[in-house]
């Protein structure tokens, strides 16, 4: 079984121990001078470059920001609540509102949990398909990142080059579920639909045209004397500040820290495909940008090998008619799944007493749902720990003591959307 | 009587000429960033969308005319103009022809004012359009413009110093300070023409003409993802319009006096192409500058502040005065 080695190559020599980042973090907050007037400017919920509705109220001391005042819940649409009262079927396409740029990811992890609280099995080929499809959210999601990143820093042919690319991951996702963006792809016990004919070729056409688009990306950003002025050594976040803040994903693996819950508590089929877990030491945004570019390499060969070895099967549980879809095209011509869609849609699952949290590596961070249930096809609690929610909290310790401009950057730099924030 | 309505005849062209081009300007603009972007710029209004700028004019006058009620009205209303009167009053010292030309019987000189202070007279003319930025930001009353306007007087001025400083070195080759004689001196053919002695000062000259016009990758006064929209945060319908105006007719003006400094103005590369029209030449070398423009700008990514306040003052200008120094030097030993 080939996916626990340790990182193939020894990791390189950090250019900053964590002590040497935070006395330089330091130092750069204590440019701010004590006895000046600020002035305050409020950013968000309007602002371009807060990438969504996130406000953040800022004391500016010349060009440098003394206080942040973070303040979130302009997207808040009762998501949890409204749990309280769907069957688990009926809550799984609100799960594509939370991280709407990569909403497949979201739906697994829900029915991740789902499926631990009910101990159910996931059919091989639906686990396959689910590490594909979490993948394919990895790519787009970064690929998004990337061009809102460098359109952050002022350039925005770069922003179109990437949306161009991610048209290709669309046009799949398309292809699979019918959706671009909000999937709502993934049931409890499996997928909602097989991969459709055709689908095998196109995905592997893409994910072995992806890297030469990525070098390319590379050369453009990486060479560019202005892109690396504007992010190498700068918004320096150690690994203890990112542990306090509870800051995961990238972000986390940019401070050397090798946590990955693909690895660590490996889900779906990730501990059947090797993979490396991309990792940097300098903890500014220069490295978070190096470690989405590789987790896109590692996306494209994680598809590559889940569709080499693709196993023949079901899509979706069938040993468990109490609490899984059947087939859809058993639906019409077999009355005992009739009844069983039926009773699905309109009463919904079994599921048993108890409460469970599992957490995914979605292309944000960490995501975990914790379900409570009391017996019924309705969950009595249903908390969502999303990693955007935990990026907002730390901005004022992300923020303060550094220039405005690059206060734009760094929030770019630790990727959020607000849909998962505000729930 | 005649050489007065002669001059108002001049003035009226040039006028039309940097305003006339600017609609065109914008056109090239959207399109050149479809072309760049791999998507098509605007396609609908007119052949190829080249009406485009006229429905957004049409659009930007139809709007209300909003002053903020915090704002000081008299100073935010006349702040947009400020930016680009004095843009036109430098077009009138680009000559874009020779002098004594023969037109319908009459003695035309080619120029409006053959001023013999006329490159002082330019630059003396852009530090008055930083007031424009300045003022309008801190008219609106809003944080953001207020930093965006700090930002706009703080880099307008540290540029003009290395741009000044670039432009001593043509006139110490030329030995003058009319535009009309730095054209003459440069005559004869492109091996003339000051951009090569001068390859340090058109450098020079040209990028602190970028940061200048607030352009990328030094629009930090406008700076979209930091600043919301910097010193025209407040403003919206056709004064915004008149600001966004100003910044093309300004780099109209710019482009054209680059030419005329640095690539020899109205005159052609080689003498036989001499029958081609001295005005074809002139445009065809600030549509020239004009794309470099567009081009950087769709290209890079934008600096920090503070790096840009490092490069004009730790680069520029040490590189200006040291190319100023080797110039005298060879001049004086020469």
């Amino acid at each position: 079984m080939a996916g626990h080695e340790s990182h193939p190559t020894a990791p390189p020599k950090p250019r900053a121990t964590p002590e040497e980042m935070r006395e330089r973090k330091r130092l750069s907050r204590q440019r701010v001078s004590d006895d000046s007037e600020f002035i305050t400017v409020s950013m968000g919920p309007q602002h371009p470059s807060t990438h969504g509705v996130y406000q953040a109220v800022v004391d500016l001391d010349g060009e440098i920001v003394v206080n942040t005042r973070p303040n979130i819940g302009n997207l808040h649409r009762g998501v949890e609540k409204l749990a309280e009262v769907k069957s688990y079927h009926r809550f799984l396409p609100l799960t594509d509102r939370l991280d709407y740029i990569s909403s497949f990811a979201m739906n697994h992890a829900y029915a991740e949990a789902v499926e631990k609280l009910m101990d159910i099995e996931v059919p091989r080929r639906a686990r396959y398909i689910r590490t594909i499809g979490d993948e394919l959210c990895r790519l787009s999601n970064h690929l998004l990142w990337l061009g809102v990143h460098v359109m952050d820093f002022g350039a925005q042919t770069f922003f179109l080059i990437c949306f161009r690319d991610r048209e290709y991951v669309m046009d799949l996702w398309e292809m699979l579920c019918g959706a671009r963006l909000t999937h709502s792809y993934a049931r409890i016990g499996g997928v909602a639909a097989d991969l459709p004919d055709g689908w095998v070729e196109k995905c592997r056409a893409a994910m072995e045209f992806m890297p030469r688009r990525l070098a390319e990306y590379q050369r453009l950003v990486e060479k560019n004397r202005i892109f690396l002025k504007r992010t190498v050594g700068i918004g320096i976040f150690t690994r203890e500040d990112c542990v306090a803040w509870r800051v995961t994903g990238p972000s986390l693996r940019a401070t050397g820290m090798e946590r990955d819950l693909r690895k660590t508590e490996p889900y779906a089929a990730y501990d059947e495909v090797d993979f490396d877990v991309a990792v940097e030491y300098d903890a500014d945004v220069y490295s978070r940008y190096l470690v989405r570019m590789k987790e896109m390499y590692e996306s494209c060969r994680i598809i590559l090998q889940c569709l080499d070895q693709l196993p023949e099967g079901d899509y979706i549980n069938q040993d468990a008619p109490s609490q899984t879809f059947p087939r859809k095209k058993q639906v019409m011509r077999d009355s005992a799944a009739m009844v069983q869609d039926f009773m699905q849609t309109f009463r919904g699952p079994k599921v048993p007493k108890g409460e469970v949290y599992k957490a995914i590596e979605v292309p944000k961070g960490e995501m975990g749902v914790y379900i409570v249930s009391d017996g019924s096809s309705i969950p009595q609690r249903l908390h969502l720990v999303t990693p955007t929610f935990y990026h907002c909290q730390a901005t004022p310790a992300l923020f303060e003591g550094e220039m405005i401009s690059d206060v734009v950057g760094i929030f770019g730099s630790v990727d959020i959307v607000l849909g998962d924030s505000d729930r | 009587m005649t050489e007065f309505i002669i001059l108002i005849i001049k003035l009226v062209l040039i006028i039309a000429v940097a305003v006339g081009m600017v609609p065109f300007l914008i056109f090239f603009e959207r399109k050149f960033a479809g072309f760049f972007q791999s998507r098509m710029g605007p396609t609908y209004a007119g052949p190829w969308g080249s009406l485009q700028s006229f429905g957004d004019m049409a659009k930007l006058m139809s709007k209300e005319d909003l002053v903020p009620a915090a704002a000081d009205g008299p100073v935010f209303r006349i702040a947009p103009y400020i930016l680009f009167v004095p843009a036109f009053v430098s077009m009138t010292l680009i000559p874009f022809g020779p002098m004594d030309v023969d037109i319908f019987g009459y003695n035309v000189d080619l120029v409006v004012s053959s001023f013999d202070a006329g490159v002082i007279m330019f630059l003396a003319l852009g530090s008055l359009a930083v007031y424009g930025p300045v003022l309008g930001g801190w008219a609106s009353n809003n944080n953001w413009a207020l930093l965006g306007a700090l930002r706009s007087g703080a880099q307008m001025v540290s540029y003009e110093i290395s741009m000044g400083l670039a432009v001593v070195g043509v006139i110490v080759m030329a030995n003058t300070l009319n535009f009309v004689d730095i054209v003459d001196a440069q005559a004869g053919g492109f091996w003339n023409w000051f951009f090569i002695p001068q390859l340090v000062g058109f450098v020079i000259f040209f990028v602190a003409s970028i940061a200048e016009l607030n352009r990328d990758p030094f629009n930090l006064a406008e700076a979209e993802q930091e600043l919301v929209a910097g010193y025209m945060t407040e403003y919206s319908g056709m004064r915004w319009g008149i600001f966004m105006f100003g910044e093309y007719v300004n780099m109209v003006v710019m482009s054209a006096v680059i030419s005329t400094i640095f690539l020899g103005g109205w005159r052609a590369p080689f003498e036989f192409l001499d029958v081609i029209p001295g005005f074809i030449w002139l445009v065809s070398k600030m549509l020239f500058f004009i794309f470099l423009y567009m081009w950087i700008r769709w290209t890079l990514p934008r600096y920090r502040y503070n790096q840009l306040m490092d490069i004009g003052w730790k680069i520029f200008l040490p590189l200006a005065i040291a190319n100023l120094a080797v110039t005298a030097l060879i001049i004086s030993v020469v």
